[in-house]
């Protein structure tokens, strides 16, 4: 358990990420370091953004599934590395 | 019917109207029809009143008496029934009428004694008794049955008709009967005397119950059914499937028992703790996306890079420098060790150790991978510095590491808990000076895995796990030669020579290399304990490595601080080709791609990479690596698939370089051939060059 919790730490602290949450599979934020609306518009856009990949994914072919999900705009990156229950998104700036 | 006494004389004209004719029967009839007198006497007073159609009589003729005759004759019979006579062809008149009038018949169910029936009965109440008594009354019986025939006629009227020729009937069945055995006749009790008895039985009450149940629980469900979400269930069936199949492989109940209170644990202490622990794969995953992005440009060097300026470079090649791993934990040790994992190809073990003999302390052993240069995958450490390390190529999650304390122990990296999964000790066999190598064997014939470990204390060891435990056998004692001493009693004692390094034969299984301080090198057999097979007078300081090229089978390469690099056919007593560096050569690798090209790096920061085929004399590339000055590289190895080396330095950073065009040259061929890869290839192109030098050697 601590291992994660250092993980999220050392992501965290890493140049250029600005924030990262935890979402359960019904797309309600467990842990997050950004503030509460924005966590909450994150974390339910973008649950359902990864259940429509992973559906393309495993359509496509039912054996295959979706590893992570890169969202790159114009002033930073989102990144979403869904799990069996949860979802992890990270969002980093990679110009810094 | 008429009321014949009831009449009062004042109404006499009634009485006439027996005798008279048919006027008088209509009075019958009107009088008849009247509501009785009684009703009239009690509604009315008791004053008599004239009906209007009363006869009028004189006084003479209401006192004139009648007289009345009291006969039994039947009023309603007809007094005169005429029949025709065919004989005569007229009415006869019936001179007799019957004045019989029947008023009341019933048929009973009491039978005379006398009767037929009657005796019948009787006679069946004696059956018990069953004498011949019965026989008499049988007798009897018939002859008043023909006495008894007449007087029945004459109750026709009285009794059933249906009597006369039942009675006759019965006659007959009773004498047919008689004759027979005597319980036959039990059947045929009444047969035509039939009474019906019915019996109602009591109806009971219908009564309506009902009951209702409370309805089931409904919830709404909802799922998609899509081809993936059946992929998955059958895949979590063929699961389960095999996980009951292995249940009942398992043998003791006892395995089972503590399984299932260790999952109970685990299932209680997950539910407790946050769920947080779950996310751990994604949040790898995340972490090596977040890397890649601060790296990108790196990452893109790795896989896309390839340096134009070669081609101006004649036969130079450069090494761009990619990656830095440092650990701020490890950031005071040296780098003593580094390999690469034989599966996953980007994956690479660090050792963490300290060469300085006074200032020792613990060791640290870190396994990075290329897609995350900030954090490594696994760390462990230990007390002793770690001088060397090596990763099975069967079982690629166990490490054997050899300490400066002279013990060797075992990683599993699957349990990546900080301590080993086996160690050895002082009782059971560990060195006395630092391990300066190790190395997997093949698994024995037990298939028990084993390795091989060198030390200074000149034994040279082999370790077997058996049964979860460390076995060490001593394999070759490296003896000076030339130094045995005469001691007092006949003693023999040797001087250790102290080993520093050694490699296997790739095909050649029993035979191994060995490296000395001294700067000799045995060649050494594993089954000759005594002896070696030959010495190489290789190096005037101590060999720091050596090395059996990948490819040729006969050569190898050695390397010592004495700032030389050697490279020796190991039938031929002097080497081949030896190139001086300037500087202590800390470590020397052959490439894995091609068996003309090495690399060596130097305490002076510098790498070299030497390509035979291309330069025979010089190295092709000759690049200080590491930043500051002071910097010495301990350790290189080629990684087996991409073109990039590791260097590690006594600060405790590895550097992950990538090997420019020119350094990976294949041989030319020439136009129209096609280019041949391949072990035999490479062994050719080694071949020729030995040859070549051979030829100069005998020359000279």
């Amino acid at each position: 358990m601590a291992e994660v919790e250092e993980t999220l730490k050392r992501i965290q602290s890493h140049k250029g990420v600005i924030g990262n949450m935890v979402v359960n599979a019904e797309g309600i934020p467990i842990r997050t370091t950004l503030d509460n609306s924005t966590t909450v518009q994150y974390a339910g856009l973008l649950h359902q953004l990864t259940t429509k990949a992973r559906s393309t994914v495993r359509d496509i072919d039912p054996q295959n599934d979706l590893t992570f999900l890169r969202i790159r705009s114009k002033k930073h990156e989102i990144m979403v590395a869904p799990d069996k229950e949860y979802l992890l998104i990270v969002i980093q700036n990679p110009c810094e | 019917m008429l009321p014949a006494s009831a009449k009062v004389p004042h109404k006499p004209s009634r009485r006439q109207s027996i005798s008279m004719g048919r006027g008088t029967r209509k009075r019958d009839e009107d009088s008849g029809t009247e509501v009785g007198e009684g009703t009239d006497e009690w509604t009315q007073s008791k004053a008599t009143v004239r009906p209007p159609d009363q006869l009028e009589l004189t006084d003479a003729e209401l006192k004139e008496e009648f007289t009345r005759i009291l006969t039994a004759n039947n009023p309603h019979a007809p007094q005169n029934i005429v029949t025709y006579s065919f004989k005569e062809g007229t009415y006869k008149l019936i001179g007799f009428v019957n004045q019989l009038a029947v008023h009341f018949s019933q048929v009973g169910n009491l039978i005379p004694k006398d009767s037929d029936e009657g005796r019948r009965q009787h006679y069946r109440d004696e059956l018990v008794a069953g004498s011949q008594e019965s026989a008499k009354v049988v007798i009897s019986e018939t002859e008043n049955l023909e006495e008894d025939e007449e007087p029945k006629e004459l109750e026709a009227e009285a009794g059933s008709q249906t009597d006369v020729p039942a009675a006759g009937a019965a006659e007959k069945v009773t004498e047919e009967l008689i004759t027979p055995v005597q319980p036959k006749e039990r059947m045929l009790t009444n047969k035509f005397n039939f009474s019906e008895r019915a019996s109602q039985t009591f109806n009971h009450r219908l009564r309506d119950r009902e009951c209702q149940m409370e309805p089931p629980p409904r919830t709404n469900f909802s799922a998609t059914a899509n081809q993936w979400e059946i992929y998955d269930a059958y895949v979590e069936e063929l699961e389960k499937q095999e996980k009951t199949k292995e249940k009942e492989k398992t043998k003791t109940p006892v395995a089972k028992k503590t399984g299932k209170m260790a999952m109970r644990k685990l299932m209680s202490v997950e539910s407790q703790s946050d769920d947080i622990t779950k996310v751990s794969q994604a949040a790898k995953i995340v972490e090596r996306m977040v890397n890649q992005n601060t790296y990108d440009d790196i990452a893109q060097d790795f896989k896309y890079y390839e340096d134009a300026a070669d081609e101006y470079r004649d036969q130079e090649g450069t090494l761009l420098p990619l990656w830095k791993f440092q650990n701020d934990k490890a950031k005071r040790l040296a780098v003593t060790a580094l390999c690469w994992n034989p599966k996953y190809r980007d994956l690479f073990a660090v050792g963490h150790g300290s060469y300085d003999f006074m200032k020792q302390s613990r060791g640290m052993l870190l396994l990075y991978s290329m897609k995350n240069p900030s954090f490594p995958e696994y760390i462990f450490s230990s007390e002793s510095g770690i001088m060397c390390l090596d990763m099975h190529v069967d079982h690629p999650y166990l490490v054997v590491v050899g300490h400066y304390d002279g013990n060797v122990a075992i990683y599993n990296l699957k349990k990546p808990h900080s301590q080993p999964s086996f160690r050895s000790s002082a009782k059971s066999g560990k060195h006395t000076e630092p391990v300066w190598q190790v190395k997997w064997q093949k698994d024995d014939m037990d298939q028990n895995l084993n390795f091989f470990s060198v030390s200074s204390d000149g034994r040279i060891v082999s370790w077997t796990i058996v049964k979860s435990e460390l076995v060490h056998t001593d394999v070759i004692k490296l003896k000076v030669e030339g130094s045995t001493m005469e001691v007092s009693e006949g003693l023999q004692l040797h001087t250790m020579g102290c080993g520093t390094a050694f490699d296997f034969h790739k095909e050649i299984d029993y035979m191994f290399l060995v490296g000395t301080e001294e700067g000799k090198i045995y060649k050494c057999s594993k089954s000759y304990s005594s002896q070696f097979l030959d010495t190489y007078d290789a190096h005037n300081m101590a060999v720091d490595a050596v090395s059996w090229n990948p490819f040729h089978t006969k050569v190898f390469m050695s390397c010592s601080s004495d700032w030389t690099v050697k490279i020796w056919d190991h039938t031929i007593k002097t080497p081949m080709f030896i190139y001086d560096l300037n500087s202590a050569v800390g470590d020397v690798a052959w490439a894995p791609y091609s068996s003309t090209v090495f690399a060596a790096v130097t305490t002076d920061g510098k790498a070299h990479v030497f390509d035979l085929a291309i330069n025979k004399y010089e190295a092709i590339c000759n690049q200080p690596v590491v930043a500051k000055k002071k910097n010495k590289i301990t350790h290189v190895q080629f990684n087996p698939i991409h073109p990039i080396i590791i260097v590690g330095d006594d600060r405790g950073h590895v550097t992950c370089l990538k090997l420019s065009p020119n350094l990976r040259k294949m041989p030319k061929e020439k136009k129209g051939q096609e280019v041949q890869k391949g072990p035999a290839v490479e062994i050719a192109k080694l071949d020729k060059l030995l040859n070549l030098v051979r030829e100069v050697k005998t020359k000279t």
